[in-house]
């Protein structure tokens, strides 16, 4: 028997973990990282839900939540790339201009 | 304290570990290599809470497909190690500290004011939950259309990021042209 507010617990320190990653790191690649770390935390939040009230619901909103993150991550990872090209760099300082 | 306590406390702290190494390490691939970790050891919470087929998804699709995504941006780019530069914003990192100090003490007074009422996760009962089958059923009755969204989703984020990434010679070559006659 876990009580669930250690997995709640759990996720909030996840959760704030990555949320202090996008706000400090200067690292694109990290920042995304970071991101990814967030979802996962609000991913275990919601099956430590399900789990308590015995529906799937939970479970299946963390699978269409991973499909989201796939195409998120494709398309970010391509836009970075297309940075890169032009700027050669991926600190996110350089990029306040939105003129290429 | 019995078993599940016990792994679920080394489990936390090899997790909450991972995600410290990610934040402060100065090698992407390191920060990416944690990461993976990371999910791993949420993958196994997973399987203590009877999700099964989540956990498994997890690790093919968070630790499979989208870290190796990662690995092979970063390899790609060979940015790997970030340099230095001076700080456009000074004031930036302090606040963002300050920020998040806030958040944890939020997020942990609600979590100790509610510690009182706490439910416990049995780990007997749940045969239905940890059925792949009934999570079928439901995902393919009750979620058909949501799950037919995501394929579109996923075929605009496959056509996305070729569109974004393709070499535009012919339209670059056309460009030069215009200006050497401009």
């Amino acid at each position: 028997m876990i009580p669930v507010n250690l997995f709640l617990a759990l996720s909030a320190i996840l959760f704030i973990i990555g949320a202090l990653g996008v706000l400090i790191r200067r690292n694109a690649l990290v920042i995304f990282m970071s991101v990814e770390l967030m979802l996962n935390a609000s991913n275990l939040a919601m099956v430590a839900f399900t789990r308590v009230f015995e529906t799937l619901n939970g479970q299946i909103f963390v699978f269409f939540v991973m499909a989201v993150a796939a195409a998120e991550v494709a398309v970010g990872l391509a836009l970075i790339v297309t940075i890169f090209k032009s700027k050669h760099s991926i600190n996110i300082d350089q990029m306040s201009s939105l003129k290429g | 304290m019995n078993f599940e306590l016990i792994v679920f406390f080394v489990l936390a702290l090899i997790a909450i570990a991972t995600a410290l190494g990610m934040l402060f390490s100065r090698n992407a691939i390191y920060a990416a290599l944690f990461l993976v970790l990371n999910f791993a050891t949420v993958a196994i919470f997973y399987l203590l809470l009877d999700a099964p087929f989540i956990a498994l998804s997890q690790v093919t699709v968070y630790a499979g497909a989208i870290m190796v995504l990662f690995l092979f941006v970063i390899m790609l780019l060979g940015a790997e190690r970030h340099p230095v530069r001076e700080e456009i914003l000074p004031w930036q990192r302090p606040v963002a500290m300050g920020l998040g100090v806030i958040l944890v003490l939020q997020a942990g007074y609600l979590l100790f004011k509610k510690m009182g009422a706490a439910a416990l996760v049995s780990t007997e009962t749940g045969t239905q939950l940890s059925d792949p089958s009934v999570m079928s059923t439901m995902l393919f009755k009750e979620y058909l259309l949501p799950f037919e969204v995501t394929s579109i989703l996923l075929l605009v984020a496959m056509i996305g990021a070729i569109v974004l990434t393709k070499q535009e010679r012919r339209t670059e070559h056309g460009e030069g042209k215009k200006e050497a006659q401009g």
